[in-house]
């Protein structure tokens, strides 16, 4: 039974694309996604998808970075190895502030870049959909939506059936 | 019921009003023109790397690659004879060393306000310039870091700038505004290149679909047996090369999601980045108790001149690349337009400051600091300050004009002009103000030897290098974001309706 990864339909414009994914949405398909070759305003809450949880990727990747680079200054030039330069002080929350400030960026955009491929469960290099001549083209102007197998409410025939109706086109059984 | 007639007469009062005030049509110019389709961009971007070499290509590359090893014997002969070789003498100790570093991260500047501070502002038009302008960002912030790198003396003692303990065990000294800017431009490269490649997955994805289906349709003809074995060899080289750094992107819904996410977070992040640069860069000037260099107008100074500048560059570059590849269609008048008038409001509050730093050495009765100006403008490198108040402040007040606008080899000389002049900017604030300063009996002149005109002649063709490379192997422009502006792309549109909704 698990052979089979699923079954992708073609939809033939944006608009028509967009309303079938809130129709697959509210058929109450659970493991399915929408496939273009660039972002779809609005197709997030289309889906039914929450909101990205990257920010807090990038919120623990700052939080790291200013405190890594308070301490790191504290550390190094108050604590130990303090050096005299001038008549400043060791330690000062001002002078180190461009340090904390471009650590705080740094690793926040670390945590940014990491917490995409998290959340997005990437490197997966390899995928059965890329199995697909159909679905490579969606890197042209294919626009394709892909119900799994894995999903509960996923019947070979009914699925096929929903995805003509909601006007798919080029249904095909992709192989796993 | 009651909600459908109350409904129809909110109709009626609206189109009522409307007949009224008549509204007039607006008609914004597309930012993709002649009704291209989502195909044409596609293969319009992706062909560029696809297809043979070009022979100008080549041509450019060995050129390029000849300028380049100016830098490279430069550098070979400063390191292996001592820093003597350059210009420097007292009292003038920062010398075109500094003037192209600044110059040089300056350029920079542009890429990254282009693809964060107007994707945060919502600009469309920034999609089919911001790849190139953030391959030149990173490539100018390497030919950047070469000056600094070198300019320490002993290049092999440049890792005491980290924060490890050198052979003394003694940690870097934060208190001083040169540990910052090791901090901040390291920061800027590597943000950089993680925004740069993270907007390239999805196209790198592409690029790997399409050798894939060129392959499985295994369809090589044209050329002779040998050339159709390339093409096809090209084609496996493809396909793992961009399946690497496409790390298995599939163009998922859920994919666009956390992308499009981390992308505005990017730009977030990268918007404070991009001032803060120049703004510390600013601050090795600022910082010192030197006439000139002691004023508190530099940061917003400094990081209009780097935009401004910034501006310039991508205009000479992209006006050529635009006429080479054909892409009128994708770089626009209205792209061109756009970026003549941020060169003309840069341009403007580089001017604005010029006269500026007059006015506060008059009103701040400082004898030095007054003396300082007017050395600049009227002393021994008067030259140079003509040089930049021409190049900077009536270059761009000609983009006043659509004429001039419209013009691209007019726009692309005026383009060279802004690089031209902003690299006198530098020079005049580094070098004048350390030639004259106190002391009369300390006074020097300064002038470059051999060695610093070629090494920094030699990062251009650094540049070029980096940037033919690019062109040739990756996304000249972002896919993805070309075809999010097409009105093809709006979810909302009306099936066969020519209008858009506004929403």
């Amino acid at each position: 039974m698990s052979e089979k990864y699923g079954i992708i339909a073609s939809f033939p414009d944006t608009p028509s694309f967009f309303h079938a994914a809130e129709k697959v949405r509210d058929a109450g398909y659970k493991n399915w996604d929408t496939y273009s070759s660039f972002p779809v305003h609005g197709m997030p809450e289309a889906q039914g998808q929450p909101r990205s949880k990257v920010p807090v990727f990038t919120f623990l990747g700052g939080i790291t970075g200013f405190t890594v680079g308070l301490l790191m200054v504290w550390w190094m030039n108050a604590y130990d190895y303090p050096i005299i330069v001038r008549a400043q002080p060791f330690f000062s929350p001002v002078f180190p502030f461009p340090i904390m400030y471009e650590l705080t960026i740094l690793l926040a955009a670390f945590g940014t870049l990491g917490g995409m491929f998290i959340t997005n469960l990437l490197p997966q290099h390899y995928n059965p959909l890329f199995n697909s001549d159909q679905f490579l083209e969606v890197s042209g102007d294919r626009l394709v939506i892909a119900i799994e197998a894995r999903d509960a409410q996923y019947d070979v025939i009914a699925t096929r059936q929903f995805l003509e109706e909601i006007g798919g086109t080029d249904i095909e059984e992709v192989s796993a | 019921m009651a909600t459908t007639t109350q409904d129809s007469s909110m109709d009626a009062t609206n189109a009522a009003l409307l007949s009224k005030v008549q509204p007039a049509e607006l008609n914004e110019q597309p930012l993709v023109t002649n009704n291209r389709d989502f195909n044409w961009v596609t293969d319009k971007i992706c062909r560029i790397v696809e297809t043979r070499t070009p022979t100008w290509w080549w041509i450019c590359m060995a050129v390029a690659l000849m300028t380049a090893s100016f830098t490279g014997l430069g550098l070979l002969w400063l390191v292996s004879t001592g820093v003597g070789v350059w210009g420097l003498a007292n009292p003038i100790n920062w010398g075109w060393a500094i003037v192209n570093f600044v110059f040089w991260i300056g350029i920079g500047h542009a890429g990254t306000l282009i693809s964060a501070v107007l994707c945060l502002l919502k600009q469309g038009w920034r999609t089919s310039i911001n790849r190139a302008a953030e391959a030149m960002t990173i490539f100018a912030v390497v030919c950047a870091g070469i000056f600094p790198l070198f300019h320490v003396g002993r290049v092999w003692f440049a890792w005491w700038l980290f924060p490890i303990p050198n052979s003394n065990v003694i940690w870097p000294q934060f208190r001083s505004p040169l540990e910052w800017d090791v901090f901040a431009v390291s920061t800027y490269g590597t943000v950089s290149v993680l925004f740069w490649y993270m907007g390239m997955i999805p196209d790198l994805g592409v690029l790997r679909d399409r050798a894939v289906q060129r392959l499985n349709k295994g369809v090589y003809e044209g050329g002779g047996a040998i050339a159709n074995k390339l093409a096809e060899g090209m084609d496996h080289f493809r396909k793992n090369f961009y399946a690497i750094l496409a790390m298995g992107w599939r163009n998922a819904g859920n994919h666009w999601r956390n992308y499009e996410m981390a992308y505005l977070v990017l730009a977030g992040l990268s918007t404070p980045l991009v001032l803060s640069v120049h703004t510390i860069v600013s601050f090795d000037f600022a910082l010192a108790v030197l006439p000139g260099w002691h004023t508190t107008i530099f940061p917003p100074y400094f990081v209009a001149g780097a935009i401004f500048s910034g501006f310039g560059m991508v205009l000479t570059l992209m006006l050529p690349l635009r006429a080479l590849y054909g892409l009128h269609d994708l770089i626009t008048q209205r792209h061109i337009d756009n970026m003549c008038k941020i060169c003309l409001g840069t341009g403007s509050i580089v001017g604005y400051a010029y006269i500026m730093e007059f006015f506060i050495a008059w009103y701040g009765a400082n004898p030095y600091e007054s003396f300082a100006f007017i050395n600049r403008a009227f002393g021994q490198y008067w030259w140079a300050y003509v040089m930049m108040f021409s190049c900077n402040v009536f270059t761009p007040q000609l983009f006043w004009f659509k004429k001039v606008r419209e013009n691209a080899a007019l726009v692309w000389i005026m383009s060279i002009f802004i690089n031209v002049g902003m690299w006198f900017e530098r020079f005049v604030i580094t070098v004048t103000s350390l030639a004259n300063d106190f002391l009369p009996t300390s006074w020097g002149y300064y002038s470059p030897t051999m060695v610093d005109i070629l090494t920094f002649f030699g990062t251009f063709g650094l540049f070029s290098v980096l940037f033919l490379l690019f062109l040739r192997f990756l996304p000249l422009m972002p896919i993805a974001e070309v075809k999010f502006v097409m009105p093809g792309a709006d979810p909302h549109a009306h099936h066969g309706d020519e209008k858009i909704d506004q929403h």
